[in-house]
């Protein structure tokens, strides 16, 4: 059961994608460390964390596009799930800080310190443990999926109406994460990290690490995906998505489907998001903004959503830019932003994967359709008698049957 | 009939949109194995009472029943699905970015929880069900097509199809014959009255001819209840069935 699960999830193109994906994950760091830094293909630390960084963008990307691409949920608050999973690593960097802080107080935060705040509240218990700080990763931001999907896809509350409701939880959370008295570190945020599992975050191999892990989390959460779309699971999620009464009139409790596949959506977005806070040493409540979300769209509507290829090349390819754009022509960018955005919807609806495979299938669907007709002289879809319901196997010369 | 022995019973069921009584005090009662056709001028609420059976409206006032004992007023569109109620809609509705494969496959009787579908792989029976059902609705040779791509008369039989493939007890068809051809129009009266030897089948349709040709019991509806009800020639025959339908 659970290898054929897998088993779909591989075909040519995706094997080819998580080649590349994979051959880059061990080349770039390996260049990093092990080339001469005067050698031309030594990669520098600080690209490997840019490219560490856009791979969590990729994976946030494509969790966007498993609700939206699949299941027609137009999420526009994901940065929230991406934050919270943020912030769960955050605390858990913040614990292993310890006494190495400015006030050099053993349990608590400097912010709380700042704050004079005497003992450490208790949701900050067991973030100095690694692995509970990787479990909160995925609960909190699956919990809040869950409990808002519930309430959400059980009301049937869907298109514009449901964009907008997820906008308003990340700003909601945006708001909330602001005040000093959530004991989040507030407007700052939790920052000035030391060691991650006892690596420094600063050393040249810690990143090279932490971008290592942000491919393969990538990979795993691809081929996830890649095993929920094909599977027949997959199809209920497209059924949805083009004709959501229809599929309920078919049996299927659509809620069910939406709250499933929203829930994981979330958790994967929660794990870019604590791969993300190590790498740019800093998470704060910036990251709940609902422009943030918005732009996460951008990137998939680019790649082409429906695809999972899509997501990734998208991401990689608008944070590229950003990154050219915000150094170079720092007063340009929000403008070619809108303007890729309107381009794409404009002429590229399906986004660039998803043209390029459109483009291939149409060849080889006009190919096989030049040699349909050379070699059969019958017309498809000629409108011809029903054969008999009774005799189901009905041999291809069916004439109008009389009913009994 | 009383409602122990009957299939589908619906009694003084109204339904009102903002004051607009769809459904006055409807009552009809479908019994195991009938095939049923139902007309009625526009707005005389059809596709209100489909609405009503399969869970998508909740009636005002009024008893819904399926199988007798079943109270279908409570019950949501998946459950009321999954008890045995397929319904078509008037306008085609299929999945048209799934293949013609898969649209069948998705209608099949299987389970239908989220966990069931995920490590679902199918079944040498269940291909052959779908093989059986291709063969049914003349699609064999579209099997790999999208949906999409299918003309209006073959997403009508596609979805008849996917009807079938769900193997409900009753079957409620809305305007089957909408948009076809004359001569698709006769084979799918054809189809129907195959499917009725062994499903129970309510038609909504507005071709006089074709409700003629499927020979069954007609239940005309006029602003919400029932106005006449008996064979197509005792009804056309009812002055005031020609007064508000068939005489214009």
């Amino acid at each position: 059961m659970m290898t054929s699960f897998l088993f779909r999830a591989l075909d040519a193109r995706a094997g080819l994608f998580l080649i590349i994906l994979l051959a880059l994950t061990v080349a770039i760091p390996a260049s990093n460390l092990l080339l001469p830094e005067t050698s031309p293909l030594h990669v520098p630390t600080y690209a490997v964390t840019l490219m560490g960084k856009y791979l969590t963008y990729a994976l946030l990307a494509l969790s966007v596009d498993l609700v939206w691409g699949y299941c027609g949920i137009l999420s526009l608050g994901h940065g929230a799930f991406f934050a919270l999973g943020g912030y769960a690593m955050g605390m858990y960097l913040m614990r292993q800080i310890g006494s190495r802080g400015v006030y050099g107080d053993p349990l608590l935060p400097d912010f709380m310190v700042f704050l004079n705040w005497k003992e450490l509240p208790w949701y900050w218990y067991g973030f100095d443990m690694f692995p509970f700080a990787a479990i909160m990763v995925l609960f909190v931001p699956g919990l809040l999926a869950f409990v808002f999907g519930w309430f959400a896809f059980r009301s049937r509350v869907t298109g514009v109406y449901l964009s907008i409701i997820t906008q308003a939880l990340t700003y909601a959370l945006l708001l909330a994460f602001f005040r000093n008295d959530m004991g989040f570190g507030g407007n700052n945020g939790l920052t000035d990290f030391k060691d991650i599992l006892g690596f420094d975050v600063q050393a040249d191999s810690t990143r090279a690490g932490l971008f290592i892990a942000s491919g393969l989390a990538l990979a795993l959460c691809f081929l996830l995906c890649r095993a929920l779309t094909r599977s027949k699971l997959g199809k209920v999620l497209v059924a949805v998505r083009d004709a959501e009464s229809r599929t309920r009139f078919l049996g299927y409790r659509v809620e069910h489907y939406k709250l499933f596949v929203w829930t994981i959506s979330a958790m994967m977005a929660g794990i870019a998001g604590a791969l993300y806070v190590p790498q740019v040493g800093i998470i704060n409540p910036g990251e709940f903004s609902p422009a943030n979300s918005i732009e996460v769209v951008i990137w998939v509507a680019v790649g082409g959503r429906g695809t999972l290829i899509g997501p990734v090349i998208g991401a990689v390819l608008v944070n590229f830019a950003k990154t050219w754009f915000t150094a170079a022509l720092p007063d340009i960018w929000l403008f070619a932003l809108g303007g890729l955005f309107l381009g794409v919807t404009l002429f590229l609806p399906k986004g660039i994967v998803g043209t390029v495979s459109q483009g291939w299938s149409a060849l080889r669907q006009r190919s096989a359709s030049a040699a349909y007709e050379a070699g059969s002289d019958e017309p498809p879809g000629s409108p011809d008698a029903p054969a008999d319901v009774s005799h189901k196997r009905a041999s291809s010369d069916a004439s109008p049957q009389p009913a009994e | 009939m009383s409602r122990q022995t009957s299939l589908l019973y619906l009694d003084g069921v109204s339904v009102s949109f903002d004051g607009f009584k769809a459904l006055n005090d409807l009552s009809l009662v479908i019994a195991e194995g009938e095939m049923r056709a139902i007309i009625g001028p526009n707005g005389a609420g059809k596709t209100t009472m489909m609405d009503v059976i399969t869970g998508k409206t909740r009636p005002d006032t009024g008893e819904v029943y399926f199988n007798g004992v079943v109270d279908l007023t409570g019950e949501d569109e998946a459950a009321i699905a999954e008890l045995g109620i397929g319904r078509k809609f008037q306008k085609p509705t299929v999945f048209e970015s799934h293949t013609v494969w898969d649209n069948l496959e998705l209608a099949l009787k299987a389970p239908r929880g989220p966990f069931a579908t995920l490590f679902h792989v199918i079944s040498g029976g269940e291909k052959k069900r779908i093989e059986d059902l291709l063969e049914l609705i003349r699609l064999g040779d579209k099997r790999n097509e999208l949906a999409a791509n299918l003309s209006h008369g073959q997403k009508q039989w596609l979805e008849i199809g996917m009807l079938l493939a769900q193997d409900p007890k009753l079957l409620l068809v809305d305007e089957p014959a909408a948009g076809m051809t004359d001569a698709e129009t006769a084979e799918t009266a054809e189809l129907l009255k195959d499917i009725a030897q062994t499903h129970s089948v309510v038609v909504v349709e507005h071709d006089m001819t074709f409700v003629r040709s499927l020979g069954v019991k007609v239940t005309v509806l006029h602003e919400g209840s029932v106005l006449a009800e008996g064979s197509l020639d005792h009804v056309s025959a009812d002055e005031r069935v020609v007064e508000v339908y068939l005489g214009r």
